[in-house]
């Protein structure tokens, strides 16, 4: 039993206190999964025939693998926009005063506080032919003919990345704060340039948060489905639109459910290669 | 050798700083350390030595005065290219990198090759009496040897001048010792120009060449230990730098260089006029060391009464009550059988000699 009986009560846990919410995803999550993949292995709408066909056709087939690469392509890019504009504005929160940093949370977190849909809409009339930005280069002269934003790769990255913005910057923002901020003096007076301190200190040790920002913000990108739908439009199409088309208008239940566990599968895939860095930066510099 | 002496002089001149909220953290200090020097800032928490100390480094550009090394005027460099070195109080060395790589740190800054860098790192290493330590991270150390590596790591880079900022504070006492110990003798081997800000008194009195003694942002003295302990020019430093007595009285008459006070507890004592010229009848507070008291026959001195007494090893501390209500310290070494002195004894009491006991304008 036991070897030191004394430490018991502090090393153990009372796991009655998960059962609710073990319970709760066991109902609400696993049990439809499982429902997803038995309907998955079968070659009929009906559900009768047991067999690989549902994914065999989506992996044989050009138009269904272009949805999926297109959509995870979709994901790097709004990740990296993220990455490139959310970096800068956690640093200049870690940097300036009290008031500044809460006009910057506030001007973070106001994509969260409002509804996905109003805030895709007013990208719409952002990016419209008669948009915003089409009607000032107008103006301005600079362009005669409306550039087309909408309904372009282009609109939609630029759309989820400022409605994804608050998953990459608060993590990064949390990551920046736990930096001592006598490495980056101790850093300078070491001889190192501001330049030198960022590659080889901030960003270094910056990197969990880095990871987890991406992680949020690629897998929130890749099943946006509103925004990717009104501002796509029809012309572009991406996982989350397919498969609601194969479920909802074409009834075609068992490629539906195929193509969520391939989908599945191929956020896992990304998700795990961000974890594994994420383990390797923790033990970054180490050897 | 390798590290040859290489302190530059360090002058601070007329330096006052105002931080943007207002406070002002330090006004017109000046210091004129010689190369090779070891010096203590010393003074208590919030009197402005980190912001001094941060300026001198780089990272604050003060409001007035000038910092020159050797003979350069450094305002307009940037911390990285004025050759301080600095060892932080929580050391902070970079945790994502190996000892060895946290040492060689500034001589890649420095574009040195990487062969002369492990060497460079493995010979300080060896100075700090860490070699076995290259490979490990900094959180596989413990607290003094972290220490050894920040130290290591300052002075790779051959700095004219290091500045450490309450190096020991977070160290045991047997430990604290040690590392004195420690950074004196490195300080001896390079002969840098060193600057260690303290606020504990016996650090500043055994490891430094000077002192200087800060309060609110005012320099209140810069000399040797001796002058600042035995000698000290204002009140602040009577009262900060070892324990002392504070007796009221009123000036009888005085000269430069003694004065004939009426103590409040009652008794006529020469004292010293530390401060500068005191005025006759004014109201003056006598500092007299509890060592530099002694218990005296007769109806010399000024009497009181025995409260307590702490035996504390080699002396013995008594509390006496003197006629005015208020208490004294009086410490006596203990040579042979010193006789007991039962609470409630009746005593008289002198200062050892008139140089002793210095008197301060009293402050309103
Ligand atoms: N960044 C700052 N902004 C405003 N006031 C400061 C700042 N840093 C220190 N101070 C003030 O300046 C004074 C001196 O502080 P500091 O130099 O840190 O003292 P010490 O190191 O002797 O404890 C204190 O009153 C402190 O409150
Ligand atoms: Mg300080």
């Amino acid at each position: 039993m036991g070897a030191a009986p004394a430490s018991r009560d502090v090393t153990t846990y009372g796991m009655g206190l998960a059962v609710p919410l073990a319970l709760f995803f066991l109902v609400f999550f696993v049990a439809p999964l499982l429902q997803l993949l038995w309907l998955s292995l079968h070659n009929d709408t009906a559900g009768l025939h047991w067999g690989l066909g549902q994914y065999l056709h989506f992996l044989t087939d050009p138009f269904s693998l272009g949805v999926l690469g297109s959509t995870l392509l979709l994901g790097a890019e709004v990740t990296a926009v993220c990455l490139v504009l959310g970096f800068p504005i956690a640093w200049l929160y870690q940097r300036v005063g009290p008031r500044l940093q809460t006009i910057i949370i506030l001007i973070v977190l106001l994509p969260l506080l409002t509804s996905v849909v109003v805030r895709t809409f007013a990208w719409i009339v952002i990016l419209g032919r008669q948009g915003i930005i089409n009607a000032t280069l107008q103006s301005l002269g600079i362009i005669d003919t409306p550039l087309k934003l909408l309904y372009t790769q282009f609109g939609v990255v630029l759309a989820l990345a400022q409605v994804q913005m608050p998953l990459m910057t608060l993590p990064l923002i949390t990551a920046l704060g736990r930096i001592d901020p006598n490495l980056d003096d101790a850093s300078c007076s070491l001889g190192a340039g501001s330049w030198r301190t960022f590659f080889r200190i901030v960003l270094p040790l910056s990197l969990p948060g880095v990871i987890a920002g991406c992680t949020l913000t690629y897998a929130a990108a890749i099943t946006a489905f509103i925004t990717q739908s009104l501002i796509g439009g029809g012309q572009m199409l991406f996982m989350p639109m397919y498969l609601y088309q194969q479920a909802s208008t074409l009834q075609n239940w068992p490629f539906a459910s195929a193509i969520s566990i391939i989908f599945l599968l191929a956020v896992l895939a990304v998700v795990s290669v961000f974890t594994t860095l994420g383990r390797m930066s923790r033990g970054y510099g180490g050897a | 050798m390798a590290d040859a002496p290489s302190g530059r002089s360090l002058v601070v001149d007329a330096v006052t700083h105002r931080y943007p909220s207002g406070a002002l953290a330090v006004e017109n200090i000046n210091l004129d350390i010689k190369g090779g020097e070891i010096i203590a800032l010393l003074g208590p928490s919030g009197c402005g030595k980190t912001t001094l100390l941060r300026i001198i480094a780089g990272f604050i550009a003060q409001t007035q005065g000038r910092i020159i090394i050797g003979d350069d005027i450094v305002d307009t460099l940037p911390p990285n290219r004025r050759a301080v070195g600095i060892v932080f109080q929580n050391y902070a060395l970079f945790p994502h990198l190996s000892i060895s790589e946290n040492v060689a740190y500034g001589l890649a800054a420095r574009g040195i090759d990487k062969a002369t860098r492990q060497r460079e790192a493995q010979r300080l290493l060896e100075l700090v009496q860490l070699p076995a330590m290259a490979e490990r991270l900094p959180r596989q150390l413990s607290g003094g040897q972290q220490q050894r590596v920040a130290l290591a790591r300052a002075l790779a880079i051959k700095p004219s001048i290091l500045l450490l900022d309450e190096p020991f504070a977070a160290l045991d006492k047997n430990l604290r010792l040690d590392m004195q110990i420690e950074v004196k003798r490195l300080q001896r081997v390079s002969g840098i120009t060193t600057l260690i800000v303290t606020h504990d008194q016996e650090e500043a009195l055994s490891m430094a060449d000077r002192v200087a003694v800060l309060s609110h942002g005012k320099l209140e003295q810069f000399g040797s230990p001796s002058d600042v302990y035995d000698r000290p020019q204002t009140l602040f430093v009577n009262t900060f730098v070892g324990s002392t007595n504070r007796m009221p009285g009123v000036v009888v008459s005085a000269d430069r260089t003694a004065a004939k006070v009426r103590l409040d507890a009652g008794a006529e004592i020469i004292a010293r006029p530390a401060g500068g010229a005191l005025a006759e009848g004014g109201r003056v507070t006598v500092c007299i060391r509890p060592e530099h008291l002694q218990f005296v026959g007769g109806e010399t001195g000024f009497a009181g009464v025995v409260g307590m007494s702490l035996p504390l090893g080699a002396t013995v501390v008594h509390e006496v009550t003197t006629a005015d209500g208020s208490g004294v310290k009086v410490s006596q070494a203990r040579i042979g059988e010193t006789r007991a002195l039962e609470n409630g004894a009746a005593v008289r009491l002198a200062p050892l000699a008139p140089s002793l006991a210095n008197a301060f304008p009293a402050t309103l």
